[in-house]
């Protein structure tokens, strides 16, 4: 979509980065940051920008599958990377079990901090199937949700591991 | 918040990495995790002309064992270091340490060297890592050299690192068998920096301490080494009066300010208590 919007020189650099499964060739500039590549440069806005200073975790995604911070790396740095962002989630005509499992539990209230709640708990399961709360609530502990008091986040979560176990 | 234009490099090779220092001098950065580096210059504090990211250099992020040193690269995540067994038992200071930086996400990026590097008053590692005596090792286009901790830190966020050299790996000297450490963090929530923290790494030697290691986070200029507690202890044996006389020395060393967090007297306080945890519980470890 913006393959041309900036003018190449010092100050950009040409990068390949996968994103939710697609492959994107740009030419970025070099201070550009991960999350506003994401949502200006590609248009996938479910990523969100809280705090903008490492604190609240809502720019939450995957790189290569491992959960960062995106408004704390520079797009340049996912050069040759896999991204998955809360788009890249649900299976085709469907719901991942987190996904479900914040619909269920309704582990939300204004939504905002969900794609970055929903990322990590991903990232969660994915390396452990079967967590206690305890390492629920320590997993999600970088990311802040001012409405919930995390009680039903927590609850989806477990949700998405029985979900899991089931399948 | 946008950081200032930069010039971006990853190179492949360390080599190739010293090259781009020295064509840059002081205008150029390292950047390894970033989770530092990157708030700095998205708030402009730090306006690099070019940054050298090495994240794509291969054999820098190995924990190893080696001529009587545990190395931790240059690339290793506080993340690593928390699900690391080589730091466990006598090197309990930093697997103590670990998992008390930060958050869990911003550990997942975050480096121990590079942590060392921008040479935070309040950060955790600087403390845990002069508790165990460790040096930097650092590569130059010029000759290699090893930079003991207590000789890095100048002050707030600046060390004796040279524009064109690199840190390699932090190597800390492996202590013994009986020996033990732990890292006591106060914080307000998960994320914050220290209100206080206190690094004890304790080798026992027939029952008497050999080396006691005491080091301190957010109460001065830069991690503080609290000189006078560690020597106290030095041939000592272990009770409740040498410790509670330890304790002492290091709330006196402790040179804490008054701000949100606290006020000096109450940092200085818990300076003492966690001086005296600190050093039970290396103790127990050390025996075991």
């Amino acid at each position: 979509m913006t393959e041309t919007a900036v003018e190449t020189g010092r100050f950009t650099h040409p990068v390949t980065v996968t994103v939710n499964g697609a492959a994107h060739s740009v030419e970025i500039e070099t201070r550009l940051l991960l999350v506003h590549f994401l949502r200006e440069t590609l248009g996938l806005t479910g990523t969100h920008v809280g705090c903008d200073t490492s604190n609240c975790g809502a720019c939450t995604v995957l790189v290569d599958g491992t959960p960062v911070k995106s408004c704390t790396m520079f797009a340049v740095q996912a050069d040759g990377s896999e991204v998955t962002t809360v788009e890249g989630l649900a299976p085709a005509g469907g719901l991942s079990p987190v996904q479900e499992g914040f619909h269920e539990e309704h582990g939300l209230q204004c939504g905002f901090c969900t794609p970055g709640m929903m990322v990590t708990a991903t990232a969660l399961l994915a390396e452990n199937p079967d967590p206690s709360e305890e390492e629920i609530r320590w997993a999600l502990s970088g990311q802040i949700c001012r409405c919930t008091g995390y009680q039903n986040i927590v609850k989806a979560v477990q949700y998405a591991a029985a979900k899991g176990k089931e399948g | 918040m946008y950081p200032a234009r930069f010039e971006f490099y990853a190179p492949g090779s360390v080599e190739e990495a010293l090259e781009l220092l020295e064509r840059y001098g002081d205008e150029a950065k390292v950047l390894a995790g970033g989770q530092s580096l990157i708030p700095f210059m998205k708030l402009r504090f730090a306006s690099p002309s070019a940054l050298v990211d090495i994240n794509r250099i291969e054999g820098l992020d190995t924990i190893e064992e080696e001529n009587g040193f545990l190395s931790i690269g240059a690339l290793v995540r506080h993340r690593d270091c928390e699900r690391s067994d080589a730091l466990q038992g006598r090197y309990g200071v930093l697997a103590d340490a670990a998992p008390q930086i930060s958050d869990p996400i911003v550990r997942n990026r975050g480096t121990v060297v590079g942590s060392l590097a921008h040479a935070d008053p309040q950060g955790d590692w600087g403390s845990a890592l002069l508790a165990a005596d460790a040096r930097l090792e650092v590569v130059s286009s010029g000759e290699a050299r090893t930079i003991p901790l207590t000789e890095l830190f100048q002050g707030p966020f600046t060390t004796s690192l040279q524009p064109n050299e690199i840190a390699r790996a932090v190597q800390v000297p492996d202590p013994g068998a009986r020996a033990g450490g732990t890292y006591l963090k106060l914080e307000r929530r998960i994320g914050d920096f220290a209100t206080v923290g206190v690094a004890v790494h304790l080798s026992l030697d027939n029952g008497t301490v050999g080396r006691a290691g005491i080091a301190l986070t957010g109460v001065g200029p830069s991690n503080l080494r609290a000189e006078a507690a560690e020597e106290s202890l030095a041939g000592a044996e272990l009770n409740e009066d040498t410790i509670q006389e330890a304790a002492r020395l290091a709330a006196e060393a402790a040179q804490p300010r008054t701000d949100n967090r606290g006020s000096a007297d109450y940092k200085r306080s818990v300076v003492r208590v966690f001086t005296e945890r600190g050093l039970r519980k290396a103790a127990e470890t050390a025996a075991a």
